[in-house]
């Protein structure tokens, strides 16, 4: 009923308005149909004018208003690249904005049609349009070689001496597993995946994977001023890292290991006094579409000094002892977390 | 058929009215199984119109959700039953929603609509022809495209949904039943859909090109072509090499679902088991998507950016300005258009050396689309404008294009794209681009050229308070979302309330859905406006009512099957003459003859 009487007010509202549309055509014809052209052109131009000032003044209101809102400075050290290099984008583009849109609505006023008013024959002028092919494409260039500086940087290998953790999506939540004391991370096998007890289809006739650590709760642990290199890969679709107070991100593609470096540069301690929110945390994103969960996909990041770090690792148990030892009361809870973490 | 052949119909057709008896053509001819390119173009328009409405009316649903993640709204549970209980949209349902919305407006809209109504009108109309190169195949293209909306149209209704994976469907989420309920038969209807889409697609651009290439009158050389037919032109170019890899993606994609095949699928557990599939690569799937893909935006550009050319110069009673360099930088998008594919694909663990490349082509691209703008802004410059509401939208167009086509420059960089990639930006980057600024031009055309369509105007006040809501409503949306981008806000999340670093957007969300649902009905005033004009409309007088010197005001106000009565003119002169005819008129018209002593330009 109520979808009834909506569709009829809708439909009354139209009627309405079509109708003093209609009328002011009417009206048009009777008052002689130049003069009400005339009136309308300069209406117009008038309104174009208005919408531009008050859109530029929009934009200056809606930028005080948003930054408040923004994420805070990179909390990577290869992150720095990308907050310089978006600001001189910002900047180059920005006078590019203001200029053509600035011409655009100046012609528009200075050049509408008045009684007797005549347009210049003008079909082309070379040199003016060398120019201005010209000038886009150095500034491209200069754009290009910034990019490419910062791209190489971010791309190039990850330092020798970088923890590595594997980073897995799955729908929907992220499975992290750190390599142990022997720092390598052990094979894993998709076919020997099972979600009671191989999440990640570790082999274990890999001694490697014996103290392989993994974490169901979507937390990483990092270690404050020194590079990690993420092993990141799916188990099921496409899923995405996205990790913006880094300014990094990266596809999780199942049979395809891909790879993303970084060096934090702030612990969580120090963000939630930099930021002033007691309760600041860094938060993985999943960013490639993954099917409904998509946007539950929720991880976090704990950036911490060496020394807590080491004693939060001290305090993991390997996903082998969880599933194998004689179950300790804390293995039990483990495994009643991994289970539940599942689906 | 060529046009002789046709004169021949067309003149046995105008006979028959001289003798002013009534020879009724059958109404299924002439108005469902035609072969008249006009009667094409109003089809896919019409079609064009009802998706658009429907594309729309989707976002208005998914934007409640976005903006009100914490309300209910019963209505929607009467739109949409089961998908929307207790008047919340399910999350299966929001990314369904999403996906159509997002298949709809690219394909049905701005590629069927758009191309499909202008191209179709008035490339025979300006280069001179009594019809398409083959009417029949022409009538096949539009068959098809019906044919993939009712499939489309189907997959909204069936149990397990339509297609939930983006528009962009990638695999494995698309190619596996278990991997969400949407790819099951909705992705299957959506794929078989689809198919049919590329066929039309392809049979309308064959028959575009070969009609501006063969089919021009006499004189109509191919520097003397109005820029919206080098602008349809080059559209069909770029569809008919691109689509077919399009094409060729989709059916590895049905292999991959319905016949064990594994060019996409490797090394998957889900369900509870592993598959066996091992050894495709997923990304396969974004290369051969994005080949098309990025080709795609501009099918839906270009002829935008043709029709704004010829209404910015023809309300501005002044030629186009540099007419040769924007033909030149209409073929420097088209060659540019299929080598940067892959900036759609930076984050996907590509080879660094790969991306440079990509980064430099991409940018490339900037430089003509640059030209164009200047060259716009000089049209208009020292012009005599007239505010028609086709002119507006004209304008609109162009500064829309140099907002969206800016931030191009960012996400075009790897470097930046790494952070803006898949978030909140693209989705502002696109649809200021593409989606508002291609549906700009779309109304430039549809106001400017609606008197030839239909023989009526559409009502100009209407038409002034569509374009300002529109535009101002369409910044409003999309400008603030940059902000969220940079914040780092993923796209295609159905609820932002748990993260942390996006929750405080919740207020700009709900500010931006009022808005969303403003403009959604300032479009339904245009809709209205549209179909109360068809009929009711002021009529057209004049022969020529916007003084534009192109072929098609040389028809008759009603221009039957063969578009002229007597013969085809002959084109003696460029279609921007803007200049004084010595009889106090300000344009020179194509198929005068130059006057003696002048110059051809
Ligand atoms: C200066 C020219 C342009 C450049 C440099 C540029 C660059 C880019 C890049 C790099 C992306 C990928 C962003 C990402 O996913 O991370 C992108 C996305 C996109 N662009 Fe542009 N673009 C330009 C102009 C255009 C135009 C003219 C259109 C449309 C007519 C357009 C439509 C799109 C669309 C639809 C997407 C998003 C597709 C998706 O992921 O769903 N772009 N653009
Ligand atoms: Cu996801
Ligand atoms: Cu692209």
């Amino acid at each position: 009923m109520s979808v009834f009487i909506l569709i009829t007010l809708v439909v009354i509202v139209f009627g309405i308005i079509y109708q003093i549309a209609k009328a002011s055509e009417y009206a048009a014809v009777l008052n002689g149909e130049e003069k009400v052209k005339q009136q309308t052109n300069k209406l117009m131009a008038s309104l174009l004018v208005a919408f531009f000032l008050l859109g530029m003044y929009g934009i200056v209101k809606c930028h005080t208003a948003l930054m408040k809102h923004m994420i805070p400075e990179s909390a990577s050290v290869e992150g720095v690249g990308f907050d310089s290099m978006f600001t001189t984008t910002l900047i180059v583009t920005g006078i590019v904005f203001v200029i053509t849109q600035t011409l655009l609505f100046w012609f528009v006023y200075k050049y509408q049609s008045r009684p007797g008013s005549k347009a210049a024959f003008i079909s082309h002028n070379n040199k003016l349009e060398l120019i201005w092919t010209t000038i886009p494409a150095i500034v491209m260039a200069g754009l290009v070689v910034i990019g490419l500086k910062n791209w190489i940087t971010i791309t190039s290998p990850a330092p020798k001496d970088a923890q590595i953790v594997e980073v897995v999506g799955k729908q929907f939540n992220w499975l992290i597993r750190y390599p142990g004391k022997d720092g390598v991370l052990g094979k894993r096998d998709f076919r020997k995946i099972s979600d009671e007890n191989n999440v990640l289809g570790l082999d274990w006739n890999d001694k490697d994977n014996k103290d392989d650590i993994i974490s169901q709760n979507g937390e990483l642990h990092i270690v404050v001023n020194k590079p990690v290199k993420l092993i990141i890969g799916s188990r099921d679709v496409i899923h995405d890292v996205g990790l913006p107070h880094f300014r990094m991100k990266m596809d999780a593609v199942p049979g395809i290991a891909t790879t993303i470096w970084f060096t934090p540069r702030y612990t969580t301690a120090e963000m939630k006094v930099k930021t002033n929110n007691p309760d600041f945390v860094y938060e993985i994103s999943c960013d490639q579409m993954c099917g409904k969960g998509h946007y539950s996909m929720r991880g976090t990041v704990i950036v911490e000094t060496q020394a807590e770090h080491d004693a939060w690792l001290a305090k993991q148990q390997s996903y082998w002892d969880v599933n194998n030892a004689p179950a300790t009361p804390a293995a039990d809870t483990a495994a009643v977390a991994s289970t539940t973490m599942n689906n | 058929m060529n046009n002789e052949a046709m004169l021949h119909d067309a003149t046995h057709a105008s006979h028959h009215d001289h003798g002013h008896e009534h020879h009724e053509q059958h109404f299924i001819t002439k108005y469902i199984f035609s072969q008249d390119h006009k009667m094409i173009a109003k089809q896919f328009l019409i079609t064009g119109i009802i998706w658009a409405v429907i594309g729309a009316l989707m976002s208005v649903f998914f934007r409640l959700q976005l903006g009100f993640p914490d309300k209910t709204f019963p209505i929607m549970e009467k739109f949409l039953g089961e998908w929307a209980k207790g008047g919340k949209l399910n999350p299966e349902f929001y990314y369904a929603l999403v996906t159509m919305h997002g298949t709809i407006l690219v394909f049905f809209v701005l590629t069927a609509g758009l191309s499909g109504t202008f191209s179709n009108l008035l490339i025979p109309l300006q280069v001179g022809a009594r019809d398409m190169a083959s009417p029949f195949m022409n009538m096949l293209s539009y068959w098809f495209f019906f044919t993939a909306s009712v499939f489309m149209f189907i997959s909204l209704f069936i149990e397990t949904g339509p297609a939930s994976g983006g528009w962009t469907t990638y695999p494995p989420l698309s190619a596996l039943k278990e991997a969400s309920m949407g790819s099951g038969l909705g992705m299957d209807l959506w794929l078989t859909s689809m198919a049919l889409f590329v066929v039309s697609s392809l049979l309308g651009g064959l028959n575009y090109i070969a009609t501006v290439l063969n089919m021009r009158t006499t004189g109509m050389t191919m520097t003397r072509m109005p820029l919206t037919i080098w602008a349809f032109f080059f559209t069909a170019v770029l569809g008919v090499l691109s689509f077919p890899v399009l094409l060729s993606g989709f059916v590895l994609l049905i292999f991959d679902r319905n016949f064990g095949t594994s060019f996409y699928l490797s090394e998957i557990f889900i369900g509870g088991r592993a598959l066996p599939n091992v050894g495709g690569s997923a990304i396969l799937y974004q290369h051969l998507f994005w080949f098309l893909g990025h080709p795609e935006v501009y099918i839906i550009m270009l002829p935008g950016m043709g029709m704004a050319s010829e209404i910015l110069s023809n309300n501005s009673r002044k030629p186009i300005f540099g007419y040769l360099a924007m033909v030149i930088s209409l073929i420097g998008i088209t060659v540019l258009a299929f080598l940067v594919w892959a900036h759609h694909m930076f984050v996907t663990g590509m080879s660094p050396f790969l991306g440079s490349i990509f980064v430099l082509l991409t940018l490339l691209i900037a430089v003509p689309s640059a030209v164009k703008v200047f060259n716009w802004l000089t049209t208009i410059w020292k012009g005599n404008l007239r505010f028609t509401v086709g002119m507006l939208f004209a304008l609109g167009f162009v500064s829309l294009f140099i907002s969206g086509g800016l931030t191009g420059i960012f996400l075009g960089n790897s470097a930046l794209d790494i952070h803006l990639h898949d978030t909140y930006f693209v989705v502002a980057h696109f649809h200021i681009v593409m989606g508002v600024s291609a549906f700009f031009g779309m109304f430039a055309g549809i106001y400017h050229w609606f008197p030839k369509m239909f023989g009526r105007f559409m009502n100009n006040t209407l038409g002034y308070i569509h374009f300002f809501i529109t535009i101002i409503g369409a910044y409003l949306i999309f400008w603030p979302m940059h902000y969220e981008g940079v914040a780092g806000m993923p796209r295609r999340y159905y609820d932002f309330s748990a993260w942390q670093s996006f929750n405080s957007f919740q207020g700009l969300n709900a500010f931006i859905s009022v808005v969303t649902i403003i403009v959604f009905f300032a479009q339904i005033l245009f809709v209205v406006n549209f179909f109360v004009s068809i009929f009711r409309g002021k009529k057209v007088t004049t022969q020529n009512p916007w003084s534009s010197p192109t072929l098609e005001w040389t028809t008759p106000i009603h221009p039957g099957h063969g578009n002229w009565d007597g013969p085809i003119p002959t084109v003696y002169r460029w279609a921007y003459d803007y200049k004084d005819n010595g009889e106090g008129g300000d344009f020179i018209a194509q198929n005068v003859p130059l006057k003696e002593g002048e110059e051809a330009h």
